[in-house]
């Protein structure tokens, strides 16, 4: 599996799991699949982003940091939209959405077939 | 004759009578790398091809003995093992007093015995020592046992390239005894080899030789260079960091040097892939883990995929149960 891929795969897998546990906020509850969907998306989004990173940079550190702020901008992009009763989940979306980029940086940096390696 | 020379004049005297005399060759000689019990290492330019190469030759007095055969033979071995955890032969030949000498490479670099102290990490150490666990797999697939490993034998290069050395002592897998030779002609076993190498009636290295080698056996096979590779590890095991050394890993220098051949690894491969499964957190085949040994194993192989998992569901739950009002 390429890097890319694998960043899509374990960004969407992850991002389908960080949009159920919006049902433990039962304030949002109603929202789930909502909110299950745009957290897919930016999960694929974010592992699409990172893998292709992952491809063209070869540095664990540098990889994190790279998972780490996309995660967080992708993230900071969806809280910046309110629900509908103009409330804003910074906290529960962006730190979440961080640690979930890292966890991709990592995965990307670590595993997966190099570029010239999936070209063959 | 005191009376007439200085020791010192004595001294150049004995080292010039010991120096080849290459007239007649396309070599030139620089200085001398070593002395080792079959001859001495010169360190020479090839004026054809404007390169310094070592030369090795035999030691003069040694000319009546069967060393010039096994010189030649040993360069013949060692063209043999076209590997670049080998050293390559370039040329062969006979000096102007018939004394037989081959050139390979000039290998600019340390014995491991000497450079080990440069690498405290046992991982890197480990990484040495498959490096020439490979150059000798390579040899028995071949058919040469080398029968001579320790790490004065081994180079370390300045760019980290490892080889094998001084394959003086090798035999032919299938001869009946001694060196190779590639006629499967018989030698007797009792001969000088090198430096540190027994005297007597054995092939080897003391503390580095198997037990069947030092019986004086005539019939060793791979397994003695494995039981001499099991050593070699001993050796960089030796002094590395962490200490202790895992357990895993002492199992694995433990069965390379069984006392029972049939209790070693079958072959070189083996021993260097169960090393190789050891540096990737893998289980290794001369260590049984019980289940606890396996599950912390797999936990210290994945431990950044835990931790990262781990502080997502720690985040997750604090942020679920410590909602911001």
């Amino acid at each position: 599996m390429n890097k890319a891929l694998l960043g899509l795969v374990l960004g969407g897998v992850l991002g389908v799991f960080d949009g159920l546990t919006a049902w433990f906020t039962p304030a949002v509850r109603a929202q789930m699949v909502g909110i299950v969907i745009g957290s897919t998306v930016k999960g694929l989004v974010a592992g699409v982003l990172i893998g292709y990173f992952a491809r063209k940079v070869k540095s664990l550190p540098l990889g994190i940091v790279f998972g780490l702020a996309v995660g967080l901008l992708l993230a900071y992009a969806v809280a910046a939209m309110p629900d509908p009763s103009g409330h804003h989940y910074y906290w529960e979306i962006m730190l979440p959405g961080g640690i979930v980029g890292t966890i991709i940086g990592y995965a990307t940096q670590r595993f997966g077939q190099p570029a010239h390696t999936a070209a063959r | 004759m005191n009376r007439w020379l200085s020791d010192s004049a004595v001294e150049r005297l004995r080292a010039a009578a010991d120096s080849p005399d290459l007239a007649g060759t396309r070599y030139r000689l620089i200085d001398k790398l070593g002395q080792g019990g079959m001859g001495g290492v010169f360190r020479v330019e090839d004026t054809a091809l404007d390169r310094q190469v070592a030369l090795k030759v035999i030691t003069v007095g040694d000319r009546e003995s069967d060393w010039p055969a096994r010189l030649l033979q040993e360069a013949r071995v060692i063209a043999k093992l076209e590997h670049p955890g080998i050293v390559p032969v370039h040329d062969a030949g006979a000096l102007a007093d018939g004394r037989p000498f081959y050139t390979m490479k000039l290998v600019q670099g340390k014995r491991l015995d000497e450079h080990i102290a440069t690498i405290p990490g046992l991982s890197d150490r480990l990484r040495i020592f498959q490096r020439i666990c490979d150059a000798v797999a390579f040899a028995h697939a071949h058919g040469v046992l080398h029968r001579d490993l320790k790490p004065g034998n081994v180079m370390v290069g300045p760019f980290g390239e490892v080889l094998v050395m001084d394959w003086g002592l090798s035999k032919l897998v299938g001869t009946s005894s001694g060196p190779a030779t590639g006629q499967g002609a018989e030698a007797p076993v009792a001969e000088i080899v090198g430096p540190g190498t027994a005297h007597g009636s054995v092939f080897g290295t003391p503390g580095y030789m198997a037990p069947e080698q030092t019986r004086g056996e005539t019939s060793v096979d791979e397994r003695a260079d494995i039981y001499s590779l099991g050593a070699v590890l001993q050796f960089l095991l030796a002094d590395a960091s962490p200490s202790p050394i895992p357990r895993a890993l002492a199992a694995v220098r433990r069965q390379a040097t069984a006392a029972d051949p049939a209790d070693r690894y079958p072959s070189v491969q083996e021993l260097a892939d169960d090393v190789a499964h050891f540096l990737d957190g893998l289980a290794v085949s001369a260590y049984p883990e019980g289940p606890l040994a396996r599950a912390w194993r797999w936990i210290v192989r994945n431990r950044a995929w835990i931790l990262l998992l781990l502080a997502y569901m720690v985040t997750r739950a604090l942020l679920i149960f410590f909602r911001p009002r």
